[in-house]
């Protein structure tokens, strides 16, 4: 979020720590009021008099899953922490590394397929109403053949949405209670919350930090970052992202191989996240469906928010391929196409203009052009950590590095960060137990805040 | 309904290519071979049908595919259809080409919305009402809201919903895992209240026999009756919730529609802010049904049996199942509320108002029992002892008229059809000539009852 969004933001985004869900919640409204007894030395509590009611409460229980959530969701939390340093230190440059947003403009080619199409709802051959909640035929057609061309995915198989976040609780609405998931520990944050909003999830293990009935597949520097399948159970659905946030790796052909395998012996669903695919520089794949067998066990979830700068503009989209089928034979995309036509009304028209202008040859190399800044940001910041002599991983593959802090809280070293450099990151624990003792710095930023930031913490860790 | 005992390679419906099917056969010695293990969804199984409006879609591909050259005219699914006016259509292209330039550049917005467009939303529409920004949530719209509100309600709650009803109340519901099952022979879901409305209970429902739910959702304007709830009635609601310690879902989003003094906001009643949410949208307000922008209003004061801040709730499935509304869409609805935009917007309202105005009198001089079209822009019309679905047809058949039928909006709905006022001035003209035609001298079976 921006800092001027940050800035601007309401009481209730900025006051995360209000969100923190304890199991009871007592009512802080109520308001009794003790009045002292005339005569005698007496305090004694009597009922509220008229003018000062207990506030009303309905007879609707809270929903026991939401209340199961431990604290904000982790971005607004770091926002909220953002918000507060900057209070504190009103003049302070903060340099923003932490949440991923992008800061780049977006190339004019795209901008201007969206100006054209808002000008264009102002005519009637221009005018356009609801759209196909699945998206505009001619996205869903260029998607196909620009990321799946000759993977035998086709256009019918993918579905334009507002953003992969949404199409997460999409898919878990589609999912329902009764099934079971893995994710990689550490992960995006959605997967874990949209499953324990969703009812999929027991209470959290404060001793563990992890929610019972979630599986995390630990990803580590020892295990290259890909779980050892051999000690994972079997669950339902399986969320894996690659290249990954936060640990910036990259699943390669034999791991995923695996991946599916595994998929396909446990009869499991994966919902496999690709946003970052075209940061990737080595030759792993790109797509799940590059993966023989892959269609009949997976779910590809994908986003124009990192490619195209497109984290405020909302488009994204997620391919559930036909061959992908339930227990009892019935196709997952049919119960995907219901939800989204139930449950959403497809994808801003003017956004969809913008999706396909980057699709465009001008688009799609205007893309590549600010992927290319944004990983060459990264180099910087790899470069920078590893000249301190920190472990440092990704960086590669994704626009996150991934630091360690052997032995230290992740929280800690991002407010001793914050209030050292005044720079924010995103602590590793907030991904998950298996984020503990690292730092995620994101690469989003305007090139002299990456060099100025890198000076930064060449000062505190010389 | 889909069953399926096992999974084999043919019977799932899909035609393979006969070298996929033997690469199935030859299959795995675990699983069931091509299908998963992941049991699917029951509660999608609950569900009776397609989601009505992409089925009337489906019914109209096919009568153009049957007539090809015949005048099809939609006054089917409420899709608008006059252009957005230009200052809007113009601050949202504006927006776009600054998204190109170093100053004009945003990322992420706050999931909220935009702050300036929460105030305005406030200023427009909550003003003597005192909502504040903070309780505005901004976002794709109402459709997206209300499963938004049901993951933020869970399974565990029940719900009432007038008969007839706007679909994605109930489907909704059943998705969630609230509605229990559909019984055939009610045409009703279980564990889902359905307040009956028509024109003997002056289309609002009897609270006195209705028995206590969790949630109440009510829309007013009324989809599909045209209906908008007085005040003494929306009184009389917020009292039951009250007394009922209910929540009441209201959906506002044809509120600008209305023509009377009925309320335009469930906050307009004392003590609504502990008993409500109000949903509204900009798509029939603005044009706005493929720009998608909408917002929910959810007061501070309503609070869980437990004391808990519903809107602490709310916000948090907003930050972890949404990510905002497209920043351009929200400069197109700030724009709509400027005093400019908002006098443009009220002439291509009128201009709907209009269209409902002549299909009302259109109906009403065939002597048919005719409803709505005065506060909203849907006409409900009365074809006693008919099946509505017959009726949809038989239009659609001799007049290329789509419409929708009523029993689409629950078993309330069941003789009626529902005809939307959105439509080009001639086209609207057109179809009330022809539904003339069809309708006068008897010529139709459906007038013989």
């Amino acid at each position: 979020m921006s800092l001027a969004n940050n800035l601007s933001t309401s009481m209730i985004s900025s006051s995360s720590s209000a969100f923190l869900a304890p199991t009871s919640f007592n009512a802080s409204r109520t308001r009794s009021v003790s009045v002292p007894l005339k005569s005698l030395n007496i305090v004694k509590c009597v009922a509220t008099p008229q003018e000062q009611q207990i506030a009303y409460k309905t007879k609707v229980s809270r929903n026991a899953n939401i209340a199961k959530l431990q604290a904000g969701y982790l971005f607004p939390e770091v926002a909220r922490r953002r918000a507060a340093h900057l209070l504190k230190y009103p003049n302070a440059q903060v340099i923003s590394l932490g949440i991923g947003d992008t800061t780049e403009p977006i190339p004019d080619v795209i901008t201007s397929a969206m100006a054209k199409r808002s000008h264009a709802l102002s005519t009637l051959e221009g005018y356009s109403g609801y759209g196909a909640e699945q998206g505009e035929k001619a996205v869903r057609a260029a998607l196909a053949s620009t990321f799946y061309g000759n993977l035998g995915i086709e256009e019918e198989d993918i579905f334009v949405s507002d953003g992969a976040k949404c199409d997460i609780s999409r898919l878990q609405v589609v999912f329902g209670s009764n099934v079971t998931m893995a994710v990689q520990d550490p992960s995006y944050p959605a997967y874990v919350d949209s499953s324990v909003i969703m009812g999929q999830t027991g209470q959290f293990q404060k001793d563990v930090e992890k929610y019972a009935n979630i599986e995390y597949m630990r990803c580590t520097p020892e295990n290259g970052f890909f779980p050892d399948l051999s000690t994972v159970a079997r669950t339902d659905i399986i969320f894996f992202c690659s290249p990954n946030n936060p640990t910036g790796a990259a699943a390669t052909r034999e791991q995923l191989t695996r991946l599916v395998q595994f998929a396909k012996d446990n009869g499991s669903i994966i919902v496999y996240d690709s946003a970052y695919a075209l940061y990737m520089s080595d030759e792993n794949p790109r797509s799940i469906f590059e993966i023989p067998g892959a269609k009949e066990v997976a779910i590809e979830t994908a986003s124009f928010s990192k490619y195209a700068g497109f984290t405020g503009v909302r488009l994204g989209w997620t391919v559930v391929p036909k061959q992908l089928l339930f227990s009892d034979g019935f196709p997952v995309a049919k119960d995907f196409n219901r939800i989204v036509c139930t449950c959403f009304n497809g994808a801003s028209n003017i956004s969809q203009a913008g999706g396909l202008a980057c699709l465009s040859p001008e688009g799609l190399e205007a893309m590549q052009e600010v992927i290319g800044f944004y990983k060459e940001n990264t180099k910087i910041i790899v470069e920078t950590f590893n000249s301190l002599g920190f472990k440092v991983y990704g960086g590669q593959n994704a626009p996150y590095v991934w630091v360690h802090f052997p032995g230290r809280n992740s929280w800690d070293v991002f407010s001793e960060i914050l209030e050292k450099t005044h720079i924010v990151t995103t602590p590793g624990s907030g991904f998950g137990p298996g984020g503990e003792g690292f730092i995620r710095v994101s690469a989003f930023g305007h090139r002299e805040n990456v060099l100025e930031a890198c000076r930064r913490f060449k000062q505190l860790y010389n | 309904m889909y069953k399926l005992s096992a999974c084999c390679s043919m019977s799932c419906g899909i035609s393979l290519p006969p070298k996929m099917i033997l690469a199935s056969l030859r299959g795995h010695k675990q699983g069931n071979g091509r299908c998963t293990n992941v049991p699917r969804n029951v509660n999608l199984e609950k569900l009776q049908n397609n989601y009505l409006f992409p089925e009337i879609s489906k019914r109209e591909l096919q009568h153009l595919e049957k007539y090809p050259n015949a005048k099809v005219i939609s006054l089917g699914i409420g899709d608008t259809t006059e252009p957005i006016p230009e200052q809007i259509s113009l601050s949202m292209a504006n927006y776009a080409h600054a998204l190109s330039t170093a100053e004009g550049y945003r990322g992420y917005g706050a999931e909220q919305g935009n702050q300036v467009l929460r105030k305005a939303i406030a200023e427009t529409f909550y003003k003597d009402v005192a909502i504040k920004d903070t309780e505005v949530f901004v976002s794709d719209g109402a459709q997206c809201d209300i499963s938004r509100l049901q993951l933020l309600l869970g399974s565990k709650v029940t719900i009432a919903v007038q008969d007839p009803s706007f679909p994605a109340y109930i489907d909704s519901s059943v998705i969630i895992g609230q509605a229990g099952d559909f019984q055939d022979k009610t045409g009703k879901y279980q564990n889902i209240e359905y307040m009956q409305l028509g024109p003997q209970n002056n289309f609002f429902p009897n609270l006195t026999i209705t028995p206590r739910t969790d949630i109440i959702f009510f829309c007013s304007p009324n989809n599909p009756t045209g209906h908008a709830a007085t005040r003494k009635q929306l009184q009389q609601l917020v009292e039951f919730a009250r007394d009922n310690g209910s929540i009441i879902i209201f959906d506002s989003a044809y509120a600008t529609y209305v023509s009377d003094d009925s309320p335009k906001s469930i906050f307009e009643i004392p003590g609504a802010k502990e008993v409500a949410i109000e949903i509204s949208s900009f798509s029939k307000f603005a044009g706005f049904t493929g720009v998608r922008l909408g917002w929910t209003v959810v007061p501070e004061e309503l609070l869980f049996s437990g004391g808990f801040p519903v809107i602490h709730d709310f916000n948090r499935i907003v930050c972890t199942c949404f990510n905002g509304a497209s920043n351009i869409s929200q400069a197109g609805g700030l724009a709509c509320l400027s005093s400019e935009g908002f006098q443009a917007i009220r002439a291509v309202i009128d201009y709907y108002k209009e269209n409902a105005r002549i299909l009302v009198d259109t109906f009403a001089s065939l002597g048919l029992e005719v409803y709505g079209g005065v506060n909203a822009p849907y006409v409900w019309v009365h074809f006693p002892g008919s099946k509505s679905w017959n009726v949809f047809a038989e239009i659609l058949e001799k007049t290329h008229i789509i419409t929708v039928p009523g029993s689409g909006f629950g078993p309330g709905g069941a003789e009626y059809i529902r005809i939307s006022a959105f439509g080009r001035r001639e086209r609207i003209i057109e179809a009330s000539w022809r539904l003339e035609k069809l309708f006068s001298m008897g010529k139709s079976p459906l007038l013989t009852v």
